[in-house]
This record gives C-alpha cells, structure tokens and sequence, in this order.
C-alpha cells in the first residue's frame, strides 16, 4: 500500500480529517506543474489554490468507494492543469502579460550536487541555468510542454501521464520526445547565437 | 518511434531540478478557502479591539482576548479549527463596518457549524432587530416558535460565536433589565446599547416601573418600548402598559412591525 493509497482510504473514512495530509503530499507537485506551466508564480499559487479547492469539493461529493478507487496523482494533476488552462485563458483575454519571471524565490527542491560551500558566483549561474530552462519549457507547444512537464518535472510515469491527460500512452511519449528533440534544438540554436556573439 | 531522440542524463537533470516547493502561504489559503482552517485579524469596535476570525464558508467568531495566542488556544478549543493571523478581505472589512453601524441589508456570511438549529435559529432572529432597538428573550422564543424556550433562547445568546455581528446584545430582559452578555459581560452591552443610540439605565428605569409596552394615545398601536414607530410619538401621547392585555383592555391593538403580541403572551 504506498502513500496515495492509505491517504484515499483515509479521506474516504474522514475528508476534513485527512485533507490536510493530502495538501502536504501535493503541494510541491501541483504548484511546480503550475509555475512551469504558467511561467508566473502569482498565476501558479492562484491556479494550485483552485486546484486543491476543487479537489476538495469534489471529494466531499463522492461517496466512499469512489475515493478509494481514486488515483491522486494523476486525478489531482488533470485538475491542476484544468486550473492551469483557466488561468491562462482569463489571463489572455486581458492582454498581453508581463514577462514570466522565475528563479529566486522558488527554490529548488532537489539541489543539484553541491559542494559543502559553494561560491556564490556558482550558486547565481545555477539558478540562472535553471530560469534559462523554465524559459525554453515556456517556449514549447502547450501540448509537448505538458508531457515534458509531467514526465520528467514532475516525474510521472507514462501510463501515469496518459491517464491524466486522458490520451494514448504513444500519443503522450510522441509528445514528450518532441518537446525533449524541441528543447535541444532551442539549445543548440542558443549555442550557436553565444558563438556567433563571441566571434563577431 | 527510433527516429525521436532520447532524452540525456543532462536534460532529465536539468528538468528534474525545476521542481519547487510550494510558498509557505499555499496551504493556509487552501485550509481556510475549504472551512478547515480560520484566518484572524483585529477590527476595531465601541469596545475597543476585537479579534474576528473567517474562512471561506463565512465569520466564525468574534472576540475579546488579551493576546492572539490566547485566541488562538481558544478558537482550536471551540471550534477545533487552528486559527492563523490573516489579512481581512477588504469585502469583508466594509461589510462589517457597515453592520456595525447599523445597516442589516449587507450580507455576511456566517460559518455556524457545529451549533444546533435552534441555536442559530436563534441567532437568525436577533438580526431582525434593528440598530437602536431592543427585544425580550421572550419575543425570540416567540418568533421562532417556540415561546416556552426563553430560558434556552437566553443560553443560546450567550454561546453567540459572532456577537455584534449577530446583535446578541439587542435581546434583553422581560423586566426591562439589560441581562448578560457573552462578550465580556453586561458592561459591555450597556456601552454598545448606548453607541446604538439607547439609554439602558432608562430602559431599566422604566422597566422597574414595571412598564413593559408603550402605546401611543393617538394611533391606539402598542410597542415595545424602543420600536421605531414610537420613536416620533408626541409625549403627551405616551402610554406605558403593564401588559398587553392591559393595553388591550384599554384599546389598543399590537404594532405589526415589533409584533408584541407572541412574546407577551409567552412573558
């Protein structure tokens, strides 16, 4: 039985009880699918706050047996980006927004292999690899920067995948494996331009 | 599907490592969106600060504490909630400014879980009582259909979770005595009866005395004694009553807006 599962049964025995834990286990998840997403951190807590209401509501609806049936990672992730395609569409009929702005405060959850003190100099390149990164996943098709998202963000498995966003698991790898062959020519055609800068 | 590239370690780091954490201020908003968790603020009252708290289903109290760790071990006791400071959504702010000072038409959503129907039965019907009136406990119990629970309907003001917001203090004795009060006590409720505008030591005067309603010589309509259809009544018109039956037998009939008719017969 993995965590998921105890935390359906709970919920299914006491929903306001158990909701809580549900929000501590999926909080981190739901908010980084939203800000890589969305790009925007307010958009992305506004979006991850809609999506755990929303849970909640429906869950207080469903009887019993239906939430132990539930698989809520994936169940949660097909709201969160329901929530996602909401924002961003309010967001678009009001124009233009400003530019995404990522990095400081979102910390990582997983650093990446540091030394015990690292130079603060190795600390800001980090973080600005990592901006350079949300960035190009902005850039994607919102179909491929969904796939890639879950699948190697947040690390769902491709039946996982396919399930939350209700399409064929070849389908879904097709897309991540375009958006990963999209991104590496993003980054090769940025070689290319920091060469040609570097020469000229 | 050979011909698609596959990913590199480099990559799947790189995207691995955009994973983040939730800002701090994510699960508080969640809990107190879904009514399982209360945010709390001070607002300013004719007694000085009090502490009201709120979640998404509406205002769950109202209070007097020396400290917020003291409210907040007391609204985990009587709720069960946790209770976190929070800023008062400006809606909310207005709204209750604007019930302060008297206007019943605004609509504040009220969280009363866990109290029975009768109680907030109860508490339903002191908001019809308007600013610069009160009723006896006796009217309520009337109202609501049960005039034998004055005693119940006396109890059920003092567990008001929400008082001023629901007027609590507008119900009072049936001997014209201003009674108890839940907010920090009968002190208490002088001093905001007084900002609506009354005179307890008046109404407490004339309750002594033993009048209960006043009529009007010229209409021949009998009130309670604060209803505001009396509020212009020429002085040499002013007739006090034990009883409505004693009005009654003098000719007088009952005001359909502070309908003492119930409530005395339950007094």
């Amino acid at each position: 039985m993995d965590v998921d599962d105890r935390l359906t049964t709970a919920l299914a025995d006491d929903l306001d009880g158990a909701f809580e834990a549900l929000v501590v286990g999926h909080e981190d998840r739901l908010y980084t699918i939203a800000l890589r997403m969305l790009g925007d951190r307010g958009d992305a807590e506004e979006a991850a706050q809609d999506a755990f209401v929303r849970a909640y509501r429906a869950l207080a609806s469903y009887d019993g047996e239906r939430i132990r049936e539930l698989r809520l990672r994936g169940w949660l992730t097909t709201i969160v980006l329901n929530r996602c395609r909401s924002v961003a569409a309010r967001k678009a009929t009001r124009g233009p927004r400003p530019l995404p702005i990522d990095g400081d405060a979102a910390r990582p959850i997983v650093e990446p292999e540091a030394p015990a003190a690292s130079a603060p100099m190795e600390v800001a390149e980090r973080h600005a690899e990592r901006d350079r990164w949300a960035a190009r996943l902005l850039a994607l098709p919102v179909s491929y920067r969904t796939a890639v998202v879950l699948r190697h963000v947040d690390g769902l498995s491709y039946p996982e995948v396919a399930a939350a966003l209700g399409r064929p698991e070849g389908t879904v790898k097709a897309q991540v494996h375009r958006g990963i062959a999209l991104l590496r020519t993003m980054l090769e055609a940025e070689r290319q331009h920091h060469f040609q800068e570097m020469t000229a | 599907m050979n011909r698609l590239p596959d990913i590199t370690d480099l990559e799947a780091t790189a995207l691995a490592g955009l994973a983040v954490q939730a800002p701090a201020t994510l699960r508080p908003s969640v809990l107190v969106d879904i009514g399982l968790a209360d945010h709390y603020a001070r607002i300013d009252s004719p007694l000085g600060p009090l502490v009201i708290s709120w979640n998404g289903r509406g205002v769950s109290s109202v209070d007097q504490v020396r400290d917020d760790a003291e409210f907040e071990v007391r609204h985990l006791a009587s709720t069960g909630r946790r209770a976190m400071p929070g800023t008062l959504p400006p809606r909310l702010a207005t709204a209750i400014t604007r019930r302060l000072d008297g206007d019943r038409r605004v609509r504040i959503a009220l969280d009363l879980r866990g109290h029975s129907p009768f109680e907030q039965d109860v508490w339903r019907k002191a908001l019809d009582i308007p600013r610069g009136e009160v009723r006896p406990y006796g009217w309520v119990a009337a109202e609501i259909g049960r005039p034998r629970a004055v005693r119940a309907v006396g109890t059920a003001l003092g567990h008001n979770p929400v008082p001023l917001i629901v007027p609590c203090h507008r119900v009072i004795r049936t001997d014209g005595s201003i009674g108890q009060y839940s907010l920090g006590g009968p002190s208490n409720k002088r001093t905001i009866l007084a900002a609506e505008g009354l005179d307890p030591d008046r109404m407490e005067d004339a309750g002594r005395r033993g009048e209960r309603l006043v009529g009007c010589a010229s209409t021949k309509i009998v009130c309670w004694p604060t209803c505001r259809t009396g509020r212009h009544m020429l002085e040499r018109n002013r007739r006090p009553f034990r009883s409505l039956a004693e009005a009654g037998a003098a000719g007088y009939r009952p005001c359909k807006i502070c309908r003492p008719v119930a409530a005395a017969v339950a007094a």
